[in-house]
């Protein structure tokens, strides 16, 4: 199933001002693999997301994408962009512009793409994760599980290599959920590499490869999902388990 | 309990009517008080002992058609000022603003001194600008240099408005969410290519009824532009009035002015209160 190794944080470093918020950490993530993160807020989840995509500058250590060292400075962030999509927990999506707008920007002003081939593939896309009745809408008619499901399609417009997932469904209704997850398990079956933030253990469950616990800014454990999740080795993951299991049981 | 859909009782509902008696009455309330205060106001201006020579003096209908013929020309010379340096404010002030905004290392210079300029042209009244460079320019006799004052009251007033206006800009990229840029960013799109298709595009929308009230203060202060000699309205009614000892002239002009200024700040206020409608609506582009 997963492939070598696509993205690599080696001993990352990172602070805000005299808050460490990586400290060391280490990961790997194979070719085709979906990787979930879980851990308390602030324990540097998002932070380790938008390193990897190059909107924090690293402090120490390394990131590499496909053995090419992205952490390097004074490198050509833009290029490395291309090659990841990111999705945020607010969508983010441009409000002056419509879905269509959106989805096409990133193609065409980033990747040269000419219009019509733009509109092509950006029309293939929203109508695959049922959107395509949608493409003239503005951000503020949708709800919030199309909005995301809008950034989501935005960032594949991209033709990523790689998918980075920061708590996507944490600002959705519940009941908008399972419609944003559903696009995520798409992306699964058709091989993309993921790096995902989330709070949703049940989710974590079904679609992770594998599960990494994020405790004090580095990895204190990670594991396939059933046994870091119902068997976790260490102390301080049972107790976040049993802490997010009072609310969601999963 | 029964399985057919609630029925609403026909007719207004008891809001509705709560809401139009107190409607009426407070249309009442403000017409009856519109009343008082402005029969006090015209019971005390016709009852002050001046009121015959000032009606005379200000408010004459002959001098007024009179001087309306001499000033509405010259009030030409001050619409043409507004839209030339209204256009060359536009640009240069988001030029000003974009060189605040930049964070590339190499534009320090340039951003250093945009703030330079700003800080020194919204500190100096228009009026010595209009001076300094309406008398001052001309007086060094340069080569194909124009000497024309209408051309350097205009250069004066984009000068100095473009200082204030490169500020409201900038107020409206700084009120852009950071969020928005990191989503461009994260497609890949260069930093210029961030501010040109997304954040600048925003920025403008939101700043576009403080525009307007800078623009509003524009019109009124092409008056400036007759202390360097040329008639513009404000000078005509003024020579109108030194001339014929009346003051309706004046009276003239500030009709002139108006007739211009109510509609755009009218526009003002209207595209204000659809923007908070937006804004409290949820919609916040």
């Amino acid at each position: 199933m997963t492939g070598p190794t696509k993205l690599l944080f080696d001993t990352v470093w990172k602070s805000f001002g005299d808050r460490d918020v990586l400290t060391g950490l280490d990961l790997a993530v194979a070719e085709h693999e979906v990787v979930c993160l879980i851990g308390a807020s602030g324990s540097g989840k998002s932070t380790l997301l938008r390193c990897a995509n190059l909107l924090e500058p690293i402090d120490d250590g390394r990131i590499l994408l496909d053995d090419e060292d992205i952490s390097e400075p004074g490198l050509d962030e833009n290029r490395i962009r291309r090659r990841l999509g990111i999705v945020f927990q607010s969508y983010n999506l441009f409000p002056h512009r419509d879905v269509l707008a959106n989805v096409t920007l990133g193609p065409r002003r980033a990747l040269r793409v000419g219009r019509s081939e733009a509109i092509e593939r950006a029309d293939e896309l929203l109508a695959r994760f049922g959107l395509a009745d949608k493409r003239h809408a503005y951000p503020d008619q949708l709800s919030g599980g199309q909005q995301q499901r809008v950034a989501i399609v935005r960032a594949l417009a991209m033709g990523p290599e790689l998918m980075l997932l920061d708590e996507i469904t944490s600002a959705l209704d519940p009941e908008l959920v399972g419609e944003v997850l559903d696009v995520v398990a798409e992306l699964k079956d058709g091989g993309m590499t993921m790096l995902i933030a989330t709070h949703e253990m049940a989710f974590a469950r079904e679609i992770a490869d594998r599960v990494c616990f994020l405790d004090g800014g580095r990895i204190l454990e990670a594991g396939p999902p059933e046994q870091l999740l119902d068997e976790p080795g260490h102390a301080r993951t049972q107790r976040f388990l049993d802490r997010v299991r009072r609310h969601r049981p999963a | 309990m029964s399985d057919a859909p609630p029925v609403r009782p026909a007719g207004p509902t008891r809001r509705a009517r709560a809401e139009r008696a107190q409607r009426r009455r407070a249309t009442l309330i403000a017409g009856a008080s519109t009343l008082v205060v402005g029969t006090v106001l015209v019971a005390l201006v016709a009852s002050a002992p001046g009121w015959d020579e000032v009606r005379e003096s200000f408010f004459s209908r002959a001098d007024f058609t009179a001087a309306w013929s001499d000033i509405a020309p010259a009030f030409w010379l001050n619409v043409r000022v507004f839209l030339t340096a209204e256009a060359f404010i536009l640009v240069f002030a988001l030029l000003l603003a974009l060189a605040r905004s930049s964070r590339s290392p190499v534009l320090f210079p340039l951003r250093v001194l945009a703030a330079v300029y700003v800080d020194l042209l919204r500190g100096i009244p228009v009026l010595l600008v209009l001076f300094l460079l309406g008398f001052g320019v001309p007086a060094l006799r340069l080569e194909g240099v124009p000497n024309d004052p209408v051309f350097w009251a205009t250069v004066a007033l984009v000068m100095s408005y473009s200082a204030y206006v490169s500020e409201v800009y900038r107020a409206g990229i700084d009120s852009v969410h950071e969020s928005q840029r990191a989503a461009a960013r994260s497609l890949g799109l260069t930093s210029a290519q961030a501010m040109g298709y997304v954040v600048l595009p925003q920025a403008v929308r939101r700043v576009i009824p403080p525009l307007l009230n800078d623009f509003i203060a524009l019109q009124k202060e092409t008056a400036l532009v007759g202390v360097l000699g040329p008639i513009e309205a404000a000078r005509q009614a003024q020579i109108y009035s030194s001339r014929e000892f009346n003051f309706t002239s004046y009276v003239a002009a500030a009709v002139l002015f108006l007739i211009v200024t109510i509609p755009l700040t009218r526009l003002t206020d209207w595209l204000l209160s659809r923007q908070r409608a937006r804004v409290s609506g949820g919609r916040l582009a």
